[in-house]
């Protein structure tokens, strides 16, 4: 029997058509619109000027807090403007615009590095390194890296945890990185493993990735310290909270990170991008986005420039096909669909999915039928039809008191709920104001 | 037979007196005393517990009124001045008067002039959608159209109009509360003075974008080009991120600014139609041609500085 989260969870369709893709590089866009708001926390401030001539992986804004991350140029071109421009929240945020200039032959070389296995930093080093990468979690919360790897002394911590679960559906970046970078990969847990001094991590597939189980069984050396674990199939398995339960069956409390329960989380995208920060000295510019619908013509996996615009991604798979209803930026169970396709990529973009009519809309809300549906599978263990009820009345301070901040927003209750009723919507709501509140008491 | 008829009545006499008894001692015994000006204030106020005031409702401000001793910071919006003097009048203490306000809307993007490019499916409250996204239009500074506003206004003096998708204030039953100013996500409902017949001139757009793009995703949008802030013969206009706004103390109601705004985004209400004077005309198009000149040597100039 292998391994899973006890509590809730569902089972949707896994769709994961482009996982026998291979990734492949993208052309080098014209124009590149990164935003400086590509992390949780504080926006970076911008360094360069409107004219000015930046290098591949020169910084363009730099860190603007302790919860903040520096953002470097993807291409080596000419700053054109600093503009707003809608990205995947739906609003204008402030982008830096650089034109790529197509007579510079750095856009245009492809390396690719040997493998370089042995680690010459020392751990402060790497910390310091990560940081200055910009490098945030991949798996799409973006969370700065070397914010959640500031460990403060006395903390007792023995695990690391590798997610390469990949729980959405549709999506198969994490998967298709897995079987092409395996080797690397591995040379990246052990770099984490060297500067957080640990002696053990696990690396978490789910078993619907058959291939990268038995790849990473392969290249995994007996004396590393590292482990497979082959996990069931179920969504939200990639959740931090569910992975360390499944995995090494210790509970994260409530309020708390994994942290507390001695573990440390990472996604294998993040793990691929300190890998090539710690042994190439390459900040992250690019990430692997999988472009996926039932109707595309050529849906696949690439390797994306930071800021490209969606436009040039639907473009090489074959151009929106008809009868397309909705984008999202990410998977369908907690990707944000977006208004345009001048949105540009960012450091949290897993995928674009292109969805048609028939399965974009979402059905008429109806009343509340009391199934417990949404109960039975919310894998917090939360009541997801009292939560909605209560923020949709307003009583905050009770939703607050029903754990309404615990909620992951995984969206399983919607997915299950036989009335349509928008539960998550509500929920999400609730846990902005009551995070509203919480802040003007403080 | 007597006997009985008798005998009830006189228990639930005798009943009746014990309870009073009872009801006498307890009301001696758990006396707390209240500033009768409290009951008096409350009975003058209008009694909407609208909570425009601040306080939770009408009885609460009394006590407000009562226990504080400067009440010049107090106002109820409801009631306006008249209502503030005779509170006045009973506390013996003094009130500033404040100029009367009503809510305005500053979105004229209907159905027809802000087409919609995407389509909203999620729950239809302006709190959540404007949370999600920046709404169905490419204007994210504009009205929502779901109506939060009027949901929360207690004294009916809103309703959604279902032609062009924007709420509308019935400026009679406005009392200025300031409930539709609190709900409202992108603030584009306004307290401007309201004067004898309500005549207001006021800039009914908050979209910062620059011209071109505020143009594109609404035809009475403010494009931000100065020209009514060039006319103003007060310096009531400002403009600050592509936007006027009209200051309503300085603003003498002399409409110049409406005549020459290039996207019809300033709105007065209530004036009589204009007289046609042939002369006034032909000054303002002269003036006009002036102000356009001005902006195209300007844009010029600031083309060929980039």
């Amino acid at each position: 029997m292998l391994k899973t989260f006890p509590k809730g969870g569902i089972h949707p369709p896994e769709n994961k058509i482009t996982s026998s893709k291979g990734i492949k590089r993208m052309a080098v866009p014209k124009v590149v619109n990164v935003p400086i708001a590509q992390h949780i926390g504080i926006p970076a401030e911008i360094i360069v000027d409107r004219k000015e001539k930046v290098e591949i992986g020169q910084v363009i804004a730099k860190s603007g807090g302790f919860v903040s991350s520096n953002i470097h140029s993807p291409v080596a071109g000419t700053v054109t403007k600093l503009d707003l421009i809608i990205d995947s929240s739906g609003y204008k945020k402030q982008c830096i615009v650089i034109r790529t200039d197509a007579k510079d032959p750095s856009n245009f070389e492809e390396i690719e590095e040997p493998l370089k296995i042995d680690i010459e930093l020392e751990p402060k080093e790497i910390l310091q390194r990560i940081a200055d990468a910009g490098i945030v979690g991949l798996g799409g919360a973006t969370f700065p890296s070397q914010v959640k790897l500031n460990v403060r002394e006395g903390t007792t911590l023995d695990y690391l945890i590798i997610n390469g679960v990949e729980c959405e559906p549709y999506l198969t970046a994490d998967h298709r990185l897995m079987l092409e970078k395996a080797e690397e990969i591995v040379v990246g847990i052990k770099i984490l493993m060297k500067a957080l001094h640990l002696k053990k991590a696990v690396i978490g597939i789910e078993n619907n990735k058959k291939d990268a189980i038995t790849l990473f069984k392969k290249v995994i050396n007996k004396g590393d310290g590292i482990q497979v674990a082959a996990l069931q199939v179920k969504y939200p398995q990639g959740g931090e909270k569910q992975l360390v339960r499944a995995i090494l069956g210790r509970e994260v409390p409530k309020n708390g990170l994994p942290l507390d329960v001695g573990v440390i989380v990472h996604n294998v995208g993040t793990i691929f991008a300190i890998y090539q920060a710690i042994q190439f000295n390459k900040p992250l510019i690019e990430r692997v986005v999988t472009v996926t619908g039932k109707k595309l013509e050529n849906p696949s996996n690439f390797w994306v420039k930071i800021g490209t615009p969606i436009k040039d991604l639907i473009a090489e798979v074959g151009g929106l096909p008809e009868g397309t209803r909705k984008l999202v930026n990410g998977g369908p169970m907690m990707g944000k669909a977006i208004k345009n396709t001048d949105v540009p990529v960012t450091k949290g973009t897993s995928g674009i999915l292109v969805i048609a009519e028939e399965e974009a809309s979402r059905g008429e809300a109806k009343n509340c039928i009391r199934c417990g549906e949404c109960v039975y599978v919310c894998p917090m263990g939360l009541e997801p039809h009292l939560l909605m009820n209560l923020s949709e009345k307003g009583m905050y301070e009770k939703a607050r008191a029903e754990d309404i901040m615990t909620c992951i927003e995984c969206g399983s209750c919607s997915y299950v709920c036989p009335s349509h009723r928008p539960l998550l919507d509500y929920i999400r709501f609730g846990k902005n104001i009551v995070k509203k509140l919480e802040n003007s008491k403080n | 037979m007597t006997d009985s008829v008798l005998y009830s009545v006189l228990l639930l006499v005798s009943l009746g007196v014990i309870a009073a008894l009872v009801l006498y001692v307890v009301s001696k015994k758990f006396y707390v005393y209240e500033n009768p000006l409290i009951a008096e204030v409350d009975e003058v106020l209008p009694g909407a517990n609208c909570a425009g005031c601040g306080s939770p409702g009408c009885k609460s401000f009394a006590e407000r009124l009562v226990n504080t001793d400067d009440i010049s910071e107090l106002f109820c919006p409801v009631g306006g001045n008249d209502v503030m003097k005779q509170v006045a009048a009973i506390l013996g203490k003094e009130v500033v008067e404040r100029d009367p306000t009503v809510a305005v809307l500053r979105c004229q993007g209907s159905c027809d002039v802000r087409p919609k490019t995407t389509e909203y499916q999620g729950p239809r409250t302006c709190a959540i959608s404007a949370m999600v996204y920046s709404g169905e239009t490419d204007c994210q500074y504009g009205c929502l159209g779901d109506g939060d506003c009027v949901k929360v206004c207690k004294f009916d003096a809103m309703y959604m109009d279902e032609k062009t998708g924007l709420p509308v204030i019935i400026t009679d039953n406005c009392t200025s509360c300031g409930a539709c100013v609190e709900e409202c996500p992108r603030d584009i409902i306004e307290m401007r003075p309201r004067n004898k017949r309500d005549l207001k001139v006021f800039v009914g757009c908050l979209n910062e974008d620059k011209g071109g793009i505020a143009k594109k995703s609404c035809s009475v949008a403010c494009i931000g080009c100065a020209k009514c802030e060039d006319v103003c013969p007060k310096d009531a206009i400002a403009m600050l991120n592509n936007l006027a706004y009209i200051d309503p103390v300085l603003c003498t109601l002399c409409r110049k600014c409406v005549d020459v705004c290039p996207t019809h985004s300033i709105i007065e209400t209530n004036f009589p139609p204009k007289k046609v004077k042939k002369v006034v005309e032909k000054k303002v198009e002269v003036k006009v041609a002036v102000i356009k000149e001005h902006i195209v040597a300007e844009s010029k100039k600031s083309k060929t500085d980039a």
